[in-house]
């Protein structure tokens, strides 16, 4: 069996003022390894043991200082740069109305990081393996005795000095402290089969969890971003109408906007000659039309009217644009064709409003420019 | 008749206990088998705690449309409750800190309760604005940060302010009372045999040693920490106010707000503080901690708190007057006279008269009397929310939205369950935790401190 490694010595008291004494004596003696325990903080015991005045007020104030800046940097970040919208007629960056949050990230972030420095770093806690707990000393100071401990690190410790100097203190129970065998010999198994089970189960676990939640819980109601709704979807029956649908028609002899009886069907030339766009070409309208012939057209046309399709031969390749023909053609001859359909190619009235039409048919004018440009168009 | 001696500062604790017959008598509760009056008890909160669960579930299920909230009272029980819960909460940091930094030693018996009911109150009022969203599962929308929608929050918004002004106020709030708690897990974690309970304890404790080179900057931390609190426990009541009195509502528009909320925070947290503590300290035999002197003084902060509300609801009539804006004097005859009449005089019963009693030196003495004022302060706290919130609402600028606002009864299910609710924390605190504090209570009992004699 080996030697047992000294901690210190402890001494204890009864009375607060005897404990002042002996913290006083201690520090006058040159002892600096030293600590008394009591069981809550005795006034005067800093000037006795000779403490300084705790620093931790510095870290309370850089961090506080700092956040409060961050705060203000995020929010003028966040509300002028990278989202910013005008609420209230405010300017974007209106910093009145930051106060209140600047303030609130402060003395959160201040008081966080004031009291973990002082527990991690100051007291270096949690320590639950300091020779000190377990012994009778720490039973009574925690409780009704006010106790001193002289540290055998100490440069001036020496066993039979500081036994002699707690006696004439006038301290009772004086005993030595030793380390804990076990707790110096003591090392963290990391491979224990028991760490490794506990570390799989928590895996396990929380992939489990967070598979069923993402995958099944959040398609079910009420999470299901109120996919179930009770209303009359298009394709569903209905048993508040007669005939069974939940899909209804327009009121008999009503017009949408944009979808006014088309005069012209089956006139080809009626309307060609008889129907002007009345649209300006405009950029807004052009790109309007770009963005229909784009969707409605070009899986067929191709983007650029060369009849280039998409289609990979599952519908006939249309004709060209870019012929002589439809370039002579009235824009209300195109028009007709996009309403009214030509041989194969379908109508496509119920896509557009004769606004969007009409567009398109600008758009087409400019692919047509486009490939067949004048001298004119270089200047 | 006695003579007070004023020269001398009035002992905290009576009697000069032994200091370790105060370690017996707290940690009592913590080492016994609760007996059946706390299984009453428990059972009792239990239920309403159920009918909590069930009112949640019918919100979450069918949506808030179980509520009587609509068109144009769209802010209600929820809201009221939710004020009223956080103003609960204010006396705790305001014992635990500003009567800190004032020195005001009588704190000790109370303050760690109070900061303990401050926690629940807190997380009672915070599951409200959680609840009345809508879908409580996107709540995490509230906060800032960077997301697949490519939005963030308005800062300009006091909804938003209410976010970091709870959240914090109760992180800071659950920070001090731990900081109180370590050096007391720390002499359970020294009295207790049981293995379990010892490994707890000495988690908690963190290895606490009751060094003074650590008190040293304990105490400082204290300091800093109620120093941070003070303005802190201002701020969030006055935030909570803030959610009325940016909006251009007649009767919520007002820079008196603040102020009074804050004060009616105060005082009903006070009520609430003093109605639990007075069946602790009967249950628990705390006569001589919590003494009669600290329920006094308890008083004497409602008594003036209360006179601060009832000059607010003067003052806001007044103004209301003064300002010559029409809306506005509208909304204060109506509230006094209108189809909100009852609650409002409810209100003022409760909250005005009824802590004038306080002058008289007798009933601030006699717990069975304060008792029942306390009791009445808390209703008619809550009333005084319910009026200003719904009152507002349901005759705005425009007679031909008005409305008569009526709960359902899904909204009384959360209103008795939020009772439930903290209440059973209340009862578990009791059985789990210290509820005075150890080191600060030892701290104060007469010749606990050195005498200086020979300085
Ligand atoms: C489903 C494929 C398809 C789509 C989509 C389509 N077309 Fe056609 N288009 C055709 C075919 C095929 C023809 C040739 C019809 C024929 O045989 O006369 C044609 C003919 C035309 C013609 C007459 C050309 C000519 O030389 O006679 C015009 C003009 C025209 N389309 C414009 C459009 C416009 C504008 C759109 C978009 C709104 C459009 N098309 C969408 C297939 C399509």
């Amino acid at each position: 069996m080996s030697e047992k490694i000294l901690y210190g010595y402890t001494g204890l008291f009864d009375s607060p003022d005897s404990i002042t004494h002996a913290a006083e004596k201690a520090a006058s003696k040159g002892y600096k390894k030293f600590d008394v325990h009591t069981p809550y903080p005795l006034h005067g015991m800093n000037k006795a043991m000779k403490l300084p005045t705790s620093k931790l007020g510095y870290v309370s104030l850089v961090v506080g200082l700092s956040s409060a800046l961050a705060a203000v940097l995020a929010m003028f970040w966040i509300s002028a740069k990278d989202y910013p919208i005008v609420i209230g007629g405010k300017p974007l960056f209106s910093f009145p109305a930051y106060v209140p949050v600047i303030f609130e990230v402060t003395v959160l972030s201040a008081s966080i990081a004031t009291v973990l420095t002082m527990l991690l770093i100051f007291f270096k806690l949690p320590n639950n393996g300091h020779p000190l707990h377990g012994t009778e000393y720490m039973k009574n100071v925690a409780v009704d005795k006010y106790g001193i401990l002289i540290q055998a690190e100490d440069e001036k410790f020496n066993e039979a000095d500081v036994k002699k100097f707690l006696e004439e203190c006038g301290a009772v129970n004086i005993s030595p402290v030793y380390f804990d065998e076990e707790e110096i010999n003591h090392k963290h198994k990391i491979l224990e089969p028991k760490f490794i089970g506990f570390l799989l189960l928590t895996a396990l676990f929380t992939s489990g969890i967070s598979y069923l939640t993402l995958n099944k819980l959040l398609y079910l109601p009420p999470f299901d971003w109120m996919m179930e709704q009770e209303k009359l979807n298009p394709q569903s029956t209905s048993t508040i109408f007669a005939d069974g649908f939940g899909m209804r028609k327009p009121v008999e002899g009503t017009v949408a906007r944009g979808y006014l009886p088309y005069a012209f069907k089956g006139q080809p030339e009626a309307a060609g000659e008889n129907l002007v766009n009345p649209l300006p070409v405009s950029k807004s309208v052009l790109e309007l039309g770009q963005k229909k012939f784009d969707v409605y057209c070009s899986p067929c046309h191709g983007y650029h009217g060369e009849g280039e399709s998409r289609l990979r031969g599952q519908f006939p390749n249309p004709p060209s644009l870019h012929s002589e023909k439809v370039r002579t053609w009235s824009d209300g001859r195109i028009f007709h064709v996009i309403t009214d359909g030509q041989n194969i190619m379908p109508s496509y009235s119920t896509q557009l409003t004769a606004e969007e039409k009409w567009a398109a048919v600008h758009y087409i004018r400019v692919l047509q420019r486009a490939l067949n440009a004048k001298e004119s168009d270089l200047q | 008749m006695s003579v007070v001696d004023y020269t001398k500062e009035l002992s905290v604790i009576e009697g000069k206990p032994p200091l370790r017959s105060l370690d017996d008598l707290i940690s009592k509760p913590l080492e016994t088998k609760p007996d059946k009056k706390f299984y009453i008890a428990l059972s009792i909160t239990l239920s309403m705690l159920g009918l909590f669960v069930i009112g949640l579930g019918l919100t979450f299920w069918y949506g808030i449309g179980m509520w009587g909230n609509n068109n144009p009272v769209g802010w209600a029980f929820d809201i009221v409750n939710f004020v009223f819960w956080v103003g609960i909460g204010h006396a705790g940091t305001l014992i635990s800190a500003i009567l800190f930094l004032f020195r005001q030693k009588w704190r000790t018996g109370i303050a760690r309760f109070a900061e303990g009911m401050t926690i629940f109150a807190v997380m009672t009022a915070m599951l409200f604005p959680l609840i009345h969203v809508g879908r409580p599962w996107l709540d995490g929308w509230l906060l800032p940060y960077p997301n697949q929608h490519g939005i963030w929050t308005n800062f300009t918004s006091p909804l938003l302010w209410d976010v970091f002004a709870v959240s914090t106020y109760f992180t800071v709030s659950l920070i001090f009372w731990y900081v109180g708690l370590i050096p007391d897990f720390a002499v359970l974690r020294e009295r207790t045999s049981g293995k379990v309970k010892k490994l707890t304890y000495s988690i908690f404790s963190l290895g606490w040693r009751f060094s003074n080179r650590h008190w040293n900057h304990y105490e400082m931390v204290y300091l800093i920490l109620a120093g941070f609190a003070t303005p802190l426990v201002l701020s969030v009541h006055t935030i909570v106010s803030f959610d009325f009195a940016v909006s251009i509502m007649p009767g919520w528009h007002t820079t008196i707000f603040p102020p009074y909320f804050v004060a009616g925070a105060v005082f009903s947290g006070f009520a609430m503080v003093q109605n639990v503590l007075l069946i602790i300290r009967k249950i628990f035999n705390y006569e001589h901690i919590i003494t009669v002197d600290t329920l006094d003084k308890m008083n004497k902060i409602m008594l003036v708190t209360g006179s601060m509300v009832g000059y607010a609801y003067a003052m806001e009539f007044f103004i209301a007057w003064y300002s010559g804006v029409e809306a506005e004097q509208f909304t204060f005859v109506n509230r006094a006279f209108g189809p909100y009449a009852w609650a409002y005089w409810i209100m003022v019963s409760c909250n005005v008269i009824s802590p004038q009693l306080f002058w008289i030196k007798k009933i601030r003495r006699s717990v069975p009397v304060m008792f029942v004022i306390a009791v009445f302060v808390n209703v008619g706290m809550w009333f005084e929310r319910f009026v200003i919130v719904v009152s507002s609402l349901s005759r705005d600028y425009l007679p031909s939205s008005w409305a008569y606002y009526k709960p359902t009864y899904v909204d009384f299910m959360i209103l008795i369950g939020s009772f439930g609710f903290f209440f059973t924390f209340i009862l578990l605190f009791t059985k789990a935790l210290p509820v005075v504090s150890l080191a600060e209570v030892k701290a104060v009992v007469d010749g606990a401190q050195p005498s200086h004699k020979d300085h």
